[in-house]
């Protein structure tokens, strides 16, 4: 009995938005965002770390604002727009930040990166003008282990002084 | 890791949610997950059954009363982070939700679920022993209101009994002249503070005439330090009071700071705190307006 019920644990069918397009997917209760998105949907842009919300690597977007793909559940993101990197990247709307990222080295293994990019994007829309250390503040919540963070503080307050620079200009 | 099985049921009315935690034992609450969700991947918790409240409209929000504020248990740390409401009539809490976890966790935690929770490095139950607020908790048998002093009973524990929910926080309105401090001290921002202070006073004429002093991440608990606030009150004078603090709380110790480290970081935020509060007139209603 007990067997039967654990493999027959009942599947939920979700509708939700990711990247734009619309998708519906039976999905067991226990499955985080982050899993459902790369394992179901092959989305690997967004990382796996420490599936206990501290290291950041799984950063997505649920109906606009940021949060933590490990610390949500598939099911829960039913009737939700999901934006993973490969949807942020797709839009352009931060092609500036990836390439300052590029730029400035602001990467090397790239395991945090998408993480980092999720985070810094909703940074820049809050806080279009932070300083250095409310870069740092922001980015508290996502481990890098490679750069030091520098580079990364340096990227986002060249984009940050960039977008301004354009915003002036039009 | 990866959570355990469980059942899922989500509820959209606070009746339907206590139905269900009526119906069973061995269930938890999801509202934001932010600590649940954390501990069912670490496999610390395995409930039978997840009951997911956090799309029960009616427990999230913040209304201004004449004399109070009462905040929907559900409402998200980041709202109430930003909320002008807030900001105007609660500053402690305005000047506390910086220091919750990263911004992508304030996008999903409640402030209901930290309370529930009740972890002694949390930030939100300190606020609430330092306003007076009160927790209102329904269940199938009616509905509770609890002073915060009563509602934590130590490490992980509350008042709230198994089949009650917490549905929203009554902060009383602090009157003109009212000043608020907060500071905490971690490692790195964001994460759990090493010792924390959540502090609401009352000024007149530039003297002290109350002040609620509540010390977090020190004890199993937030502790008021009533000492060292009635020195403070009756114009001791700082040194004083920080040496009250060792009689106001049991510090304890991990092997994240000894107890002793606590002691000191308790007085150094004591100071910075008190600083703080005697230099800087927190903006408060009409006065807000007027500057």
């Amino acid at each position: 009995m007990s067997a039967t019920a654990r493999i027959s644990s009942p599947l939920h069918t979700i509708a939700l938005n990711v990247n734009g397009t619309a998708v519906t997917s039976h999905v067991k209760a226990r499955v985080h965002l982050i899993d459902y998105l790369r394992e179901d949907l092959q989305l690997n842009g967004s990382h796996v770390g420490c599936e206990h919300g501290v290291c950041g690597a799984c950063t997505v977007r649920v109906d606009g604002v940021a949060v933590r793909g490990c610390l949500m559940l598939a099911v829960q993101a039913d009737g939700c727009h999901v934006e993973t990197i490969e949807g942020l990247t797709e839009g352009g709307t931060i092609s500036d930040l990836q390439e300052a990222f590029v730029s400035r080295n602001s990467l090397q293994c790239g395991f945090c990166t998408a993480g980092m990019l999720v985070t810094c994007t909703e940074l820049l829309e809050t806080n279009p003008q932070p300083s250095r250390e409310e870069i740092r503040a922001a980015i508290s919540g996502n481990y890098c282990r490679c750069t030091g963070y520098q580079a990364i503080v340096d990227a986002v307050d060249r984009v940050a002084r960039e977008r301004k620079a354009k915003r002036g200009v039009s | 890791m990866k959570a355990p099985d469980f059942e899922y049921v989500r509820v959209q009315s606070l009746a339907a949610a206590l139905g269900q935690l009526g119906a069973g034992d061995d269930v938890s609450l999801l509202a934001g997950g932010q600590s649940l969700m954390a501990s069912l991947n670490l496999r610390l918790s395995s409930p039978r059954r997840l009951i997911d409240i956090s799309r029960i409209p009616e427990m999230a929000g913040i209304r201004l009363g004449s004399s109070s504020m009462s905040i929907g248990a559900l409402t998200k740390h980041c709202e109430i982070e930003s909320a002008p409401l807030v900001r105007q009539h609660l500053p402690l809490l305005a000047m506390a939700a910086p220091h919750i976890a990263h911004p992508a966790i304030r996008n999903r935690g409640t402030i209901g679920g930290s309370l529930a929770l009740a972890d002694p490095a949390a930030e939100w139950p300190a606020c609430c022993l330092a306003l007076d607020a009160v927790i209102e908790v329904a269940s199938l048998r009616g509905v509770r209101r609890l002073a915060a002093r009563d509602f934590f009973l130590g490490l992980y524990t509350t008042a709230l009994e198994s089949d009650e929910i917490i549905t929203s926080v009554e902060f009383p309105v602090p009157s003109k002249g009212s000043r608020s401090g907060f500071s905490e001290l971690a490692r790195r921002h964001g994460d759990y503070a090493m010792v924390g202070l959540a502090a609401q006073g009352q000024w007149i004429a530039g003297r002290c005439m109350a002040l609620k002093l509540v010390f977090f991440s020190v004890s199993d608990r937030p502790v008021l330090a009533h000492k060292a606030a009635s020195l403070l009150i009756s114009g001791e004078g700082l040194k004083a009071a920080q040496d009250a603090l060792q009689q106001d709380i049991d510090f304890s110790g991990d092997d994240v700071c000894s107890s002793a480290t606590r002691l000191h970081l308790a007085k150094v935020l004591l100071e910075r705190v008190m600083i703080e509060m005697e230099n800087h007139e927190v903006l408060l209603q009409g006065e807000g307006q007027a500057a």
